[in-house]
């Protein structure tokens, strides 16, 4: 079956005058429909790039990125994109914040707002709609950065860190609501993070990144049924599938952790290569 | 109204004090009123010619208004050809800053011998002492819109005018609003200012006569007007403001949204 997306072979390369650096070589990603993949690595390995080069926002020096078998590289249509920070803008209200990526496309203004505000209320921000964002606090900012991005309805969702900036006990919270939320609607995304327990929660398959320049250290299949709630995080295979992914993170070099946790199907496999 | 009674009290006092020291002095020396009228003074001789200075502030009102809006206009314009393009900031820029440095005492009476001594030559003073701060707070404005949000308009699929108007826009207001208040002030002044060098009627003009008959009482009371004239408007472009972007006062005295 063509995976929903198909990325391979990445590289991205930086001049700064004389000196040429290299961010990333043969990043190879795979996500089926309705599955939940994440990027972990160490923090500057180059993750927001390769998001920016998926997402179509920025080329790379080699490699393609394919959409349900088609090529489409820097193209930004099946991509929706939520960045680190919220971005919510200041002078519009959260409704309004919402239906951004809808009015650039065109899709006139009462289509539109009927098409977010029938999300408010899983979104746990009902009542909302009118206020202006700096009323709302961290975590609901997040979700509605969140529905500005999925009611885009685009194929693919790519979230850029995006519980990065809140207090731990909120980003706990948002974990396990994001966990639920895309299991419900089955969308299929791909998470950039370097917290290794958001990684396990939510993620079918981690894909572990070195230090730059960034290669696929290995890629790490979490099999436990989703959505996973958070009194699964003292739970063996979970703990174990953190623990796969601490080592290949720690052992930093391209194949250095291959096939470490596999008694319970915890399954760490090299994948820098893969095709 | 309470709270905005304290607020203003204190200015209050501090003219009060000024001019209380003043009268007491003019009074107390002697000095001839040619020379330092005392305030009382400058009010009753005022009040008696208001006709007189209300016919000679309204053509200042008018260039005022006309210089004004042509800056906000031409200014605006400058900002968004230099936001959109490299060549024409590298082009511009550097003339819109050099014209700053023009000696408007130089360039006035030429502006009013190319266009004689309507309205025209005083709104081309006014637009030129007025223009600059408001280019300048729409530039600083646009280019302090973060990338991250361009970013994300562009994955959405906007184009270049898209993220212009969606963002950079609305992003710069506060700014460009910083520069409006900032040109305000120069605007009466520009307008006096280009009456001295010549005209029929105006508040420079009115000064200038006045001044050569030693009326210093109603020179002052035409400076006292200017000055209202300029806090008002100085005031109005905060109304304007909250009227504009009511976000912005709202979410600096909440939580402080970024930009």
């Amino acid at each position: 079956m063509t995976p929903r997306l198909q990325v391979t072979g990445i590289a991205k390369r930086f001049v700064d005058g004389d000196r040429t650096v290299e961010v990333m070589r043969e990043i190879a990603i795979e996500a089926h429909a309705g599955e939940f993949v994440s990027v972990i690595g160490p923090s500057g390995c180059g993750k927001s790039t390769l998001f920016n080069i998926i997402a179509g926002l920025e080329d790379a020096d080699a490699g393609e990125v394919r959409v349900d078998g088609a090529l489409v590289t820097g193209h930004r249509e099946a991509f929706a994109y939520m960045p680190q920070q919220d971005l919510l803008f200041p002078w519009r209200r959260v409704l309004d914040n919402t239906t951004l990526g809808l009015e650039i496309r065109g899709v006139p203004r009462a289509e539109a707002r009927a098409r977010a505000s029938a999300l408010f209320e899983r979104f746990g921000l009902e009542g909302f709609e009118r206020a202006y964002p700096y009323m709302l606090s961290g975590g609901m900012r997040q979700r509605a950065a969140l529905l500005r991005t999925v009611v885009q309805e685009r194929p693919i969702l790519l979230l850029d860190e995006p519980f990065g900036a809140l207090d731990a006990l909120t980003r706990m919270e948002m974990q396990e609501w994001l966990a639920g939320v895309s299991a419900e609607f089955g969308w299929t995304v791909l998470l950039v993070t370097h917290d290794v327990r958001e990684a396990v929660l939510l993620s079918d398959r981690i894909v572990v990144l070195t230090p730059r320049p960034a290669t696929v250290a290995a890629t790490i299949e979490v099999p436990l049924p989703r959505p996973r709630r958070l009194d699964l995080l003292a739970d063996r295979a979970f703990v174990e599938g953190e623990t796969a992914v601490l080592r290949a993170l720690r052992a930093g070099s391209p194949g250095g952790a291959t096939g470490t946790m596999s008694a319970d199907g915890v399954d760490g496999a090299a994948a820098g290569g893969r095709r | 109204m309470n709270r905005q009674a304290a607020r203003i009290l204190p200015v209050i006092l501090l003219v009060a004090a000024i001019l209380a020291a003043w009268e007491v002095y003019a009074r107390a020396s002697g000095i001839r009123p040619q020379v330092l009228p005392a305030p009382s003074r400058v009010v009753t001789e005022g009040w008696a010619f208001r006709g007189l200075i209300w016919s000679n502030t309204l053509p200042t009102l008018g260039e005022t208004a006309a210089g004004f809006s042509l800056a906000v206009l031409a200014g605006s314009a400058a900002a968004v050809a230099i936001d959109f393009s490299q060549g024409v900031r590298r082009a511009l820029y550097p003339v819109l800053v050099a014209s700053q440095a023009i000696p408007i005492v130089a360039v006035a009476p030429l502006l009013v011998l190319w266009f004689g001594f309507g309205i025209v030559p005083k709104a081309l003073v006014v637009a030129l002492v007025t223009f600059f701060p408001i280019t300048v707070g729409w530039v600083d404005g646009f280019a302090a819109t973060e990338r991250a949000a361009s970013n994300l308009l562009r994955s959405m699929g906007a184009n270049r005018w898209q993220v212009f108007r969606l963002v950079r826009v609305p992003g710069a207001l506060p700014s460009f609003f910083s520069g409006l208040r900032i040109a305000i002030t120069y605007a009466v002044v520009g307008a006096i200012f280009a009456e001295y060098v010549g005209a029929k009627r105006g508040l420079g003009i009115f000064m200038q006569l006045q001044q050569n008959s030693f009326r210093t009482d109603l020179v002052m009371a035409a400076v006292a007007v200017t000055a209202a004239i300029s806090v008002a408007l100085f005031l109005a472009t905060y109304a304007i403001e909250r009227l504009a972007i009511p976000w912005h006062e709202a979410a600096r005295a909440g939580r402080g949204a970024p930009r």
